[in-house]
C-alpha cells in the first residue's frame, strides 16, 4: 500500500493511536482547571494559563535545587505537589481579594484576569528573566518504551496521561461524590436557596475558584516534560483550554473530557493526513460548525432556565 | 555677539585640545575637535561636539524578549567598548532604547519616535521579520539608518538598511551541499513554524535540493508558532525515512520539537537532522542532552577557536553573566556598532547619505566570526559554519565553508 509494508504502517497505526492519545490528556489536563472555574462558577478566568505557568515555574526551580542535592530522579513528585499547592495557594489569595467582588459582573471579571495574566508575566519576566528554560527531568521520565524494535512509546507521554487519570478520577470524586462536592453544586445551581439552608456559599466559591488553579498548576508542571518554560507559555494554552470547556459543554466534566477526546484525536488524525496547520485548521471549522448547531456545546446540563 | 564669544570659546578649546593631541597627551585617533559638529552633520541629527545619541530598538518586554535580549546585550557591549576607546569622531554614544514589545505596529511607532524626536543618527534594531517590514517606511521615509542583526529570508534591500545577518541562501545552500556529500543524503524532510522566514526559505531549500543536488522532498510541513503538539508529524517523518531532517521551528516549539523527537526514539544516532534556527540561546531552552549530535548551520557559533572571539566570549560575559551564551543573531548585533562606527569615520560625516555610501566595501577585519566585508547590496559576505551540538551546549564546529557573497534574490530560487 503506497509503497510501504504492512509492518510500516501497523506500527504507525500503534504509534499514530498513542499520539491522538496524549494529545487528550493535555488537552484534558489543560481544560480541567477551567471547567471547574468557567463551567462550575461561570467566571471567565483569563489568567488560567499564567497558574499554569506558576506549576512550570515551580517544577524548574525546583530541579535545581534536586540537581544541587542530587535527588534528580525522586523530585518530580513532590514538584507536582508542590505545584498544586503553590498554585491553590495563589488563586485562594486572587479569589479573595479581586475575583469575589466581581461575581456580578462576569465581563468585567474577564478584563480583570486578563489584566492580572499581564501582570503575572511581567512579574514572570521580572523573576526569572525573558529567556526559556527547561526542568531537568528524571532519567526515567526521558526516552520511551518498546515493545517491539519499531514502535517507541514515549515515556513522558504515558507519564502526563497516568497523571490527567488521576487528577480527572480526583476532581470527579471531589465533585460529584464528596460534601464538599455538593456544596459546590448546590451554590452553583441556585446560590440563595444553598445560602438558606446553611451553606457556606462565599466559602465555597473561594475552595472551587483556587482548586481550579491548582489543577492549573498540575498541568503546569507536567508540560515541563513536553515543552519550556517563558514568561508567556500560559498564552499558548489558553485557547485551548476555553476550546475543549466550551465545546464540551460548560457545566459538565463528563462534556469537558468527550471534548477533549474529540478534538485531540480529530487533530491527530487530521494532522497525519493532511499538513499540521491544514489539520488544525479543519478541527476549528468542524468545532465552529457543530457550536453554530448546537451552541450550549456537546453536554449541556439539563437546567431550567 | 554672545554666541560668537562661545563658538571663539569652543575653537580655542579645540586648539588647546589639539595641542594636547599633538603633545600626546591625549591619545585618542580621533577627536572631536578635529572635526567641529557643523562639518560633520547637516541633517539635523542628535549629533553634538561630545556626544551622539544612536537608537536600540528591540523587544525587551513580549514572547520576542527571549530572543532579542541577547542582541540589546550585545549592541551595548559594543558602544561600551566603543565610547571607552574614544567613541566615533570624538563623540560618544549616547544610547536611546526603546521597547518594541513583540508588537510590530510598536516598532513602526518607536522608530518614528527615535528619528522624528530623538532624532538618533542611527538605529540598531528590529529581529522578527514582521518589526523590520513594519519599521521599514519610516526608516525610508525619514532616510534613518538601521543596523539589522537577523539571519532572514532576503528578498529585501533598502538603502536605509544594513543587515548584520545572514540572508536565505548564505545559510541554506551551502548547509545543504555540505550535508548532501557528507551523509550522502538523498531524501529530505522540510519541517518549519508557519511564518515568512520559514516558507521561503524552505522554498529555496527545495529548489536547491531537487534542481541541484538531485535529491527528493518526501515531505514539507509548517507548524502554528507555540505548537507544542508534534506526535502526528513525527510518526509521518518515521513512516516516510527520511535520510535527512530540514528543520526551521521556532520559539517555545523549538523545545516540544527536540523533546518529543528524543521521546518518540528518533535522536541523532538514528536520524540526521540539519537546522537553521538553533543557535546558543535556543539550546539553553531546548537542553544539550536533547540536541546532541543534530546539526545546525550558521555563520558564528560561540566556540569558534580565534583569539578575536575567545576575547568577545570573555568580555561579554564579564558584562552580562557567566552563564549567559552567545548565539549567531547576539554577535551578528554586535557588528552594528562598529560597522556604524567605521562607516561614519570612513565617510567624515554623521549625515546618513554620507554614511550609506561610505560602507560598502569596508572589511571589517576583527569580528568575532572572522573578517567580513561589507557589499554593495547592504549586506555582509560571510562564511557558513556547520556546528554539531554537544551536551554541554556548545557546538563543535565540524565544517567551514569558503565566503559566501550574499545574494538577496537569488536567481531561480524564487
Amino acid at each position: 500500500m503506497f509503497g510501504y509494508s504492512m509492518g510500516d504502517i501497523g506500527n504507525i497505526m500503534v504509534m499514530q493511536g498513542f499520539s491522538g492519545l496524549s494529545m487528550f490528556t493535555v488537552l484534558l489536563l489543560m481544560a480541567l482547571g477551567l471547567a471547574i472555574i468557567f463551567g462550575q462558577m461561570g467566571v471567565i478566568n483569563m489568567a488560567h494559563g499564567e497558574f499554569m505557568t506558576i506549576g512550570a515555574y515551580t517544577t524548574v526551580m525546583l530541579s535545581k535545587f534536586a540537581v544541587q542535592y542530587n535527588i534528580v530522579n525522586y523530585y518530580f513528585i513532590f514538584a507536582i505537589i508542590l505545584a498544586f499547592v503553590i498554585a491553590f495557594a495563589f488563586g485562594y489569595f486572587i479569589e479573595f481579594i479581586m475575583i469575589r467582588h466581581l461575581y456580578k459582573r462576569p465581563l468585567d471579571t474577564l478584563l480583570a484576569t486578563w489584566g492580572l495574566s499581564l501582570v503575572m508575566q511581567q512579574t514572570f519576566r521580572s523573576c526569572f528573566g525573558a529567556k526559556e528554560v527547561s526542568a531537568e527531568l528524571p532519567e526515567w521520565l526521558l526516552g520511551s518504551f518498546k515493545p517491539t524494535p519499531d514502535i517507541d512509546i514515549p515515556i513522558n507521554g504515558v507519564f502526563v496521561m497516568g497523571l490527567a487519570l488521576i487528577v480527572t478520577a480526583g476532581v470527579y470524586i471531589f465533585m460529584y461524590r464528596s460534601r464538599w462536592g455538593l456544596r459546590v453544586r448546590a451554590t452553583v445551581q441556585n446560590r440563595v436557596m444553598a445560602g438558606a439552608v446553611g451553606i457556606n456559599t462565599k466559602k465555597v466559591d473561594r475552595v472551587t475558584f483556587a482548586l481550579g488553579c491548582g489543577i492549573a498548576g498540575i498541568a503546569g508542571a507536567a508540560f515541563t516534560t513536553i515543552a519550556s518554560t517563558g514568561p508567556t507559555t500560559g498564552t499558548l494554552y489558553i485557547v485551548d483550554s476555553f476550546m475543549v470547556v466550551v465545546f464540551g459543554g460548560a457545566a459538565s466534566i463528563m462534556g469537558t473530557i468527550a471534548s477533549a477526546f474529540g478534538i485531540a484525536q480529530a487533530q491527530s488524525i487530521l494532522q497525519f493526513f493532511m499538513t499540521s496547520s491544514m489539520g488544525k485548521v479543519s478541527t476549528l471549522l468542524v468545532i465552529v460548525a457543530i457550536l453554530m448547531v448546537k451552541p450550549e456545546g456537546l453536554f449541556a446540563s439539563k437546567l431550567r432556565k | 555677539m554672545s554666541t560668537l564669544n562661545r563658538r571663539g570659546f569652543i575653537k580655542a578649546g579645540g586648539a588647546l585640545v589639539g595641542a594636547l593631541l599633538a603633545a600626546g597627551l591625549i591619545t585618542t585617533n580621533a577627536f572631536a575637535a578635529d572635526f567641529p559638529t557643523a562639518k560633520v552633520m547637516t541633517t539635523g541629527l542628535a549629533v553634538t561636539d561630545t556626544t551622539v545619541k544612536v537608537g536600540i530598538l528591540h523587544s525587551a518586554t513580549g514572547t520576542m524578549a527571549i530572543s532579542e535580549t541577547g542582541s540589546i546585550q550585545a549592541e551595548k557591549l559594543a558602544i561600551e567598548q566603543i565610547n571607552a576607546s574614544g567613541g566615533i569622531l570624538g563623540r560618544k554614544i549616547e544610547v536611546i532604547q526603546e521597547d518594541g514589545a513583540s508588537d510590530w505596529p510598536t516598532f513602526a511607532e518607536k522608530a518614528k519616535k527615535l528619528l522624528e524626536n530623538d532624532k538618533v543618527a542611527a538605529v540598531m534594531g528590529c529581529w522578527t521579520s514582521a518589526s523590520r517590514k513594519a519599521a521599514l517606511p519610516v526608516f525610508e521615509k525619514d532616510n534613518g539608518l538601521l543596523f539589522y542583526p537577523t539571519f532572514y529570508e532576503g528578498l529585501e534591500q533598502s538603502k536605509n538598511v544594513f543587515y548584520t545577518g545572514q540572508e536565505a541562501t548564505q545559510q541554506i545552500l551551502a548547509g545543504l551541499d555540505w550535508i548532501a556529500k557528507e551523509k550522502k543524503a538523498k531524501t529530505f524532510y522540510l519541517i518549519g513554524s508557519d511564518y515568512i522566514w520559514p516558507r521561503t526559505s524552505m522554498k529555496i531549500a527545495r529548489k536547491h535540493i531537487e534542481q541541484h543536488l538531485h535529491g527528493s522532498v518526501v515531505g514539507e510541513e509548517y507548524i502554528a508558532l507555540g505548537d507544542t503538539q508534534f506526535g502526528s508529524v513525527i510518526n509521518k517523518i518515521k513512516l516516510k525515512k527520511p535520510d535527512v531532517i530540514y528543520a526551521a521551528v521556532v520559539g517555545g516549539s523549538n523545545v516540544a520539537w527536540f523533546k518529543q523527537l528524543n521521546a518518540a526514539g528518533l535522536n541523532s544516532t538514528k536520524q540526521t537532522m540539519l537546522t537553521i534556527s538553533v543557535t546558543e540561546d535556543e539550546v539553553l531552552g531546548i537542553g544539550g542532552e536533547n540536541l546532541t549530535g543534530f546539526y545546525s548551520a550558521m555563520k558564528y557559533f560561540q566556540s569558534i577557536d580565534t583569539p578575536i572571539n575567545k576575547k568577545f566570549v570573555a568580555e561579554f560575559k564579564k558584562k552580562w553573566g557567566d552563564k549567559s551564551v552567545i548565539g549567531d543573531v547576539t554577535q551578528a548585533a554586535y557588528l552594528g556598532p562598529w560597522l556604524y562606527k567605521a562607516a561614519v569615520e570612513r565617510a567624515g560625516s554623521f549625515d546618513v547619505d554620507k554614511v550609506q555610501a561610505a560602507l560598502p566595501g569596508y572589511v571589517l577585519k576583527d569580528a568575532p566570526e572572522g573578517p567580513v566585508t561589507v557589499e554593495k547590496n547592504h549586506h555582509l559576505t560571510t562564511k557558513l559554519r556547520i556546528g554539531q551540538w554537544q551536551k554541554d551546549g556548545q557546538a563543535k564546529i565540524v565544517y567551514t565553508s569558503a565566503y559566501i557573497k550574499p545574494d538577496p534574490f537569488p536567481k531561480g530560487y524564487q
